[in-house]
């Protein structure tokens, strides 16, 4: 900064501490060479071109949203239509179905290289029954008593599993979260290993151990190993470690009992995740199929997924009615505790 | 070091390092020789140290540090640490440190065996002991009979075709099913997070396939894609000259498969990720639009990085789930389906009902060493990467 400058700002300076103004002189632009109505004519062409691409920004966003609703009610359409049209179905007359579908099933894919008919008919995709009976359910529920039994083994095979995984897991995942030590990291790997394994890696010996044991052809067979599964695990103690250390070092200051910190701390800060935690396990052993199929050798032991497979052409007519109630369980489930399960879901994939 | 001197004149004497104004002190005492110019409290310090006219010796400096106890940004001389006579009292005390130390380790031991057992115990016996048998079974000629054959159970397995190939539709039905549920579950969840609205309705209409049982929707998918099936139909009417396809007995049938699989699990996914969206700081993504950066550069330059570990997670999950696609497998296809959908699951299941247990067993260990060097290197990649964004 030069002198002169440095003297013109004091003086400024002194000037304003004075209260003593100084007008100012505006420099010259392409605006204030314009005359008074020039000006005007000058303000309203620009505020004609801001609103216009104001506009043009607001179509374009709209347009884009509008696709993106498009996309999403399509997906949401595809995701859907499956579940509709089982129930839909499921009002429908037996004869009906049969008439609709029987092509289909005389080319169902699993027999059509054993020899079926390639026919040239076409199906019938009927959302809306052309008369709305309850005939299907009536038969189904009175006239079946075996569908009955299936149902009942059903819940008696996933009600034991899902309470006793999740007990057993809260307690060890509170442990895997709260004493971290690296040799017990390796452990928890060798979990994470277990739970991605497929059922049917252990399936000989785990048939041999329930020989052993003698359960073996009763539904312990798969409720003692389905309890120890270490899927729950996995999910809880990923929520456990998100607990602020604090709040356990709080409670230990305070002289809280390690089994209080537990029930009092831990667990009611993933109630969350242990509800959507149970929600997705009864899903998952609710559709359990590998194992009865190949633990339970007994027929009438089998729960109703391995039993709806194996619904065949004559009993079709009630075939969408039997899938329709096997749905409804979890379905109701999900409706009651939607907001639980998302909310559980959501935290536990954030670190 | 001179107002260090007036500090302690100030303070009354023999100060404990464990008291509140002593730390205080050290505080100030730690700052000063940085800024002493700029803070007028402590120019006016420096003026009454000079009105005091004191001048620091050694000795007092000494005087200093037995008064001011070292902290973490003065270092600690060899003379500062306090020398303990060796009587007898001071050994118990010693003693009964290292003792009650023990005690807490194994306390903390204690407990976390305590809450570990239920799960350990049963993870032993049903998960852990069959991996054992396996591996000796898979080293005899059968279950049975004990001769130990070394690794001609393996070479069985390995030059089967049947198991060749189950192992090679299940890698490949992997390796292309599980970026695909990753990729399009984010694009899914990036699309309800664009400010659409209703995007809850949207997040609970597609959480609802996860909640269908596989064999209810089974029936369904029959309908949809056997041979005289819905969409043959459709194909057919759209085009005149479409041929059919038979969608489960052809090539197609590994697409079919995926698509069920994503129908499952797309959701699940997409709500995973809407969860790390909406925790990605705002902050960040505004002052990142000021200077300019467009929706595509914000995505790969900020969002993928906080989305990483969810990446890594929804893998995980959409890995576990792959192997759970055999319920549709088989209960659309039943035992042998086309070759191409034969999975390990199938061969290990009719290895099972064959009775050919020595085959089974190798073939599971061989899944095994697979399933554990693919995810270790999972973790170990995430690891990294964790440690990369963290610098």
């Amino acid at each position: 900064m030069d002198a002169d400058t440095k003297k013109q700002r004091k003086l400024a300076a002194v000037k304003a501490r004075r209260h003593i103004y100084t007008e100012t002189v505006q420099p010259k632009t392409f605006f204030t060479l314009l005359s008074d109505e020039e000006k005007d004519k000058y303000i309203a062409g620009e505020r004609l071109r801001l609103s216009k691409s104001l506009k043009r920004k607001k179509v374009k966003h709209n347009i884009i949203t509008a696709l993106g609703l498009i996309l999403a009610a399509a997906i949401s359409v595809v995701a859907l239509v499956p579940i509709f049209f089982t129930f839909l179905n499921s009002f429908m007359s037996s004869e009906e179905i049969v008439s609709n579908y029987s092509v289909i099933f005389q080319s169902m894919s699993g027999y059509a290289s054993k020899g079926a008919t390639y026919l040239d008919k076409m199906p019938v995709l009927k959302l809306i029954p052309e008369q709305v009976t309850i005939k299907q359910y009536t038969t189904l529920l009175f006239m079946n008593p075996a569908y009955l039994f299936k149902f009942w083994n059903s819940i008696v095979l996933t009600i034991p599993i899902v309470a006793g995984q999740m007990v057993v897991a809260c307690l060890a995942s509170y442990s895997f979260a709260r004493y971290r030590r690296k040799r017990r990291e390796v452990l928890f790997f060798s979990y994470i290993i277990l739970m991605l394994m497929p059922f049917q890696v252990t399936l000989v010996p785990n048939y041999m151990i329930s020989n052993d044991l003698g359960i073996l052809n009763t539904i312990w067979a798969i409720i003692l190993p389905g309890i120890f599964s270490t899927f729950a695990i996995f999910l809880l103690t990923k929520y456990m470690r998100q607990i602020p250390s604090g709040y356990i070092e709080a409670a230990t200051l305070d002289g809280a009992t390690e089994w209080q910190i537990f029930t009092r701390i831990a667990l009611p800060l993933c109630k969350n995740a242990i509800f959507a935690l149970t929600i997705l396990l009864f899903i998952d052993y609710w559709n359990m199929v590998e194992q009865p199929l190949v633990l339970l050798t007994d027929v009438e032991k089998q729960p109703l997924s391995v039993f709806l497979s194996q619904i065949n052409e004559p009993e079709m007519g009630i075939a969408f009615a039997a899938s329709a109630v096997y749905m409804i369980p979890p379905l109701l489930i999900f409706l009651w505790g939607e907001e639980y399960l998302v909310e559980g879901i959501s935290r536990s994939g954030i670190k | 070091m001179k107002t260090q001197t007036l500090k302690t004149n100030k303070e009354p004497e023999g100060m404990r390092p464990g008291s509140v104004a002593g730390t205080e002190v050290k505080k100030e005492s730690a700052d000063v020789p940085s800024d002493t110019k700029r803070s007028p409290a402590k120019t006016s310090s420096k003026k009454q140290l000079r009105s005091a006219g004191k001048q620091l010796t050694e000795d007092d400096l000494k005087e200093i540090k037995r008064n001011i106890t070292p902290i973490a940004n003065t270092p600690i001389v060899p003379s500062d640490i306090p020398e303990f006579e060796d009587t007898p009292e001071r050994r118990e005390k010693v003693a009964l440190r290292k003792k009650s130390k023990l005690k807490r380790k194994l306390r903390d031991w204690g407990i976390f065996t305590g809450y570990l057992t239920p799960s350990f115990v049963g993870v032993l016996i049903f998960f852990f002991m069959p991996l054992l048998m396996l591996l000796k079974t898979s080293f005899q000629k059968s279950p049975t009979n004990s001769d130990f054959v070394g690794f001609r159970n393996y070479e069985r397995v390995l030059t089967n075709d049947a198991f060749m190939s189950a192992s090679e539709n299940t890698f490949t039905f992997a390796i292309i099913s599980v970026p695909a549920a990753v990729i399009l579950a984010l694009l899914l969840a990036l699309l309800l997070n664009s400010g659409l609205p209703g995007k809850s309705v949207f997040r609970s209409i597609l959480l609802n396939p996860m909640m269908v049982p596989v064999a209810s929707v089974v029936l369904i998918w029959q309908v949809f894609f056997s041979y005289n099936g819905v969409i043959n139909g459709w194909t057919l009417q759209l085009f005149e000259n479409a041929k059919k396809i038979d969608w489960m007995q052809s090539n197609y049938a590994q697409v079919v498969i995926m698509f069920l699989f994503l129908w499952k699990n797309l959701g699940y996914n997409m709500v995973l990720f809407l969860a790390a969206l909406g925790n990605i700081p705002s902050e960040i993504l505004e002052s990142a639009q000021m200077d300019g950066a467009g929706p595509v550069k914000r995505f790969f330059a900020i969002k993928l990085h906080y989305l990483n570990p969810t990446i890594f997670f929804v893998g995980i999950m959409s890995l576990i789930n792959t192997f759970k696609i055999f319920r549709e497998v088989y209960l659309l296809t039943g035992d042998h389906p086309y070759d191409k959908l034969y999975m390990l699951q199938h061969f290990m299941n009719n290895a099972f009902t064959h009775l050919d247990y020595s085959k089974l067993s190798a073939g599971a260990i061989i899944m095994c060493l697979a399933m554990i060097i693919i995810v270790g290197g999972l973790f170990y990649a995430e690891s990294k990467f964790d440690s990369d964004v963290e610098e």
